[in-house]
């Protein structure tokens, strides 16, 4: 079953028109939407609440930590709009810190997948397993990156090229920016591992070490706050799993409020996240 | 109902009464007193009105029932050991080191709880989607909130829902003891007139007499009662009732009876069994 806390026009009225008993608006009520959800899983059905940014998830997040979470129920909590996608519309719009306050909650799988491609998969995987989940997603007309649909595990990185030099990991949105850069990097002679992390819990941890110890240097990409998102989980395992020669940068968004409108793409050149700061960044981090 | 019957319910709700009294005590726990006020509401719903099967409680066409005062656990344990969903001794262990009987609702491992509570205005929203499966399903939900609950707006986002889509299997009790955390409702934050709320979110509102069994016998087995409503019970109760120093007492909220506080409140209860 689809729900809506009355959000999604123009993307939600030929499933609502296809399967109207399977469809529900639940109003602008998000609170009641997540516990009429985990009733729904409760006497067996597989729910997906859908809203923008932080209205499905910080708005109700007791709702899903008590309902869905500790229940183990089958709902599934998708919000549009992750990051920075709602630029314009500002602070309220912004979906910053959701992967670390969803990632702090037990039992929930979560996934930002990086483009068109690894959304239809993420989705397909989430809809086929048991149990409370997150989906981050952008929004329509995020740019592809895989040429061809692809095959996605829960919890398994997706290698999109190999290198020695440094590996690159990047949730969400940020993959296509993150493959410019390893493009960028490749013009400049520097060989670099792409990692897309679609899922960022449970986090692949071997994907992790194996990139700490092949390249040395890994680098995390996310259009998230740098507190509690993908950096913070990979930090986590690299901590605990000291590899000799291995580093850690993270790149991300301050852990501050953006109160200027702007494009998505504005802003996130604003804090660092453009193609161009994020390989000046990189190079800085090899010299150091 | 037959004086039988009537009898029964009434020495039900006196034996919840009596083992709230007595697991409260040793567990040296709060919320005795709406435990106390709501022992007539849950002994006509297992006596009486839900449908459930103590030895398969998972049964898909079972009657749901949401304790959403989640804190007032003691009475539910209660009654799901007396009907024989789990061993009457197991209450001994109620909130004591490793029980599964834990101080708010908790559904883990626990036959008969449909689903945790203990955050207030988190029940009715779980039980509106219950009951939303219910209605191809052929079960009824049953939810009782507390009167301070009613201050939580999910309650009223569940009410508008359920109102909305005409959730006549979904029936609400309140728990209207008038006393909430730090005072009466009256003093804290208003809610008369009550039923009528409910009535103007599109729900059969009714108010009873929430000690009088007959009362509740009578509207709790007639849902649904309205075509297309869902219902909302404001069963007027008395927060500590059965236990003369504990009637209409704020303290009751928190306090855990002891020494000759239990004595008494044991004598009390016991006569009357």
């Amino acid at each position: 079953m689809l729900m809506t806390g009355d959000l999604g026009f123009g993307v939600i009225e030929s499933f609502a028109r296809a399967y109207p008993k399977r469809f529900i608006n639940a109003g602008v009520a998000e609170q009641n939407m997540t516990g009429v959800a985990t009733g729904l899983a409760l006497s067996g059905k597989i729910v997906f609440t859908y809203s923008i940014a932080n209205f499905p998830t910080l708005r109700c997040l007791e709702q899903i930590r008590n309902g869905p979470c500790y229940h183990r129920a089958n709902v599934k909590v998708v919000a549009v709009g992750g990051g920075l996608i709602y630029g314009a519309l500002g602070m309220s719009h912004h979906a910053t810190e959701d992967l670390a306050v969803m990632r702090a909650l037990p039992n929930i799988t979560i996934m930002a997948p990086g483009d068109p491609a690894e959304t239809i998969a993420a989705t397909e995987a989430l809809a086929k397993m048991d149990g409370p989940a997150y989906l981050r997603l952008g929004r329509a007309g995020d740019p592809r990156v895989h040429e061809h649909p692809v095959a996605l595990s829960i919890g398994k990185a997706l290698m999109l090229r190999a290198g020695n030099d440094l590996t690159l990991i990047s949730t969400g949105g940020m993959l296509a920016t993150t493959s410019k850069v390893a493009d960028q990097l490749q013009r400049e002679g520097i060989g670099s591992r792409l990692l897309s992390m679609p899922t960022v819990k449970p986090l692949d941890v071997d994907a992790v070490l194996a990139a700490a110890s092949d390249t040395g240097l890994v680098i995390t990409i996310e259009e998230h706050s740098i507190v509690g998102g993908l950096g913070s989980a990979v930090a986590e395992v690299m901590a605990e799993h000291p590899t000799e020669g291995a580093r850690l940068k993270r790149i991300g968004l301050p852990s501050a409020f953006v109160s200027r409108a702007g494009s998505r793409d504005y802003l996130a050149a604003k804090y660092g996240l453009s193609v161009e700061a994020i390989v000046e960044d990189v190079k800085r981090i090899r010299r150091a | 109902m037959t004086t039988t019957v009537k009898e029964e319910l009434t020495t039900l709700a006196q034996r919840l009464r009596l083992q709230i009294i007595q697991m409260t005590s040793r567990a040296k726990s709060s919320h005795v007193g709406g435990g106390l006020s709501m022992a007539e509401i849950l002994a006509v719903l297992y006596g009486r009105v839900l449908n459930v099967r103590p030895h398969d409680p998972f049964w898909p066409c079972r009657d749901r029932f949401v304790l959403s005062k989640g804190h007032a656990c003691a009475g539910l344990y209660a009654v799901l050991a007396d009907r024989g969903f789990f061993p009457l001794d197991e209450l001994e262990t109620f909130y004591g080191d490793g029980s599964r009987l834990a101080g708010h609702v908790t559904h883990v491992d626990v036959p008969g709880i449909e689903c945790s509570t203990g955050s207030l205005g988190h029940g009715l929203p779980i039980a509106t989607g219950m009951a939303l499966a219910g209605r191809d399903l052929g079960f009824r939900v049953f939810c009782v909130l507390s009167d301070g609950e009613c201050d939580e707006g999910s309650n009223w986002e569940a009410a508008l829902f359920a109102g909305h889509h005409r959730l006549a299997n979904l029936t609400v009790i309140v728990d209207y003891n008038k006393i909430q955390s730090l005072g009466t409702v009256d003093e804290v934050l208003r809610l008369d007139p009550l039923h009528e709320k409910w009535a103007s979110f599109g729900w059969h509102a009714v108010e009873v007499d929430g000690h009088d069994v007959e009362a509740l016998d009578r509207v709790l087995t007639e849902v649904p009662d309205s075509p297309g409503k869902p219902t909302c019970v404001v069963a007027h109760t008395v927060k500590g009732k059965g236990v003369s120093f504990m009637e209409h007492q704020l303290l009751w909220h928190y306090r855990s009876p002891a020494g000759d506080e239990l004595r008494r409140a044991i004598a009390e209860l016991g006569e009357r069994i």
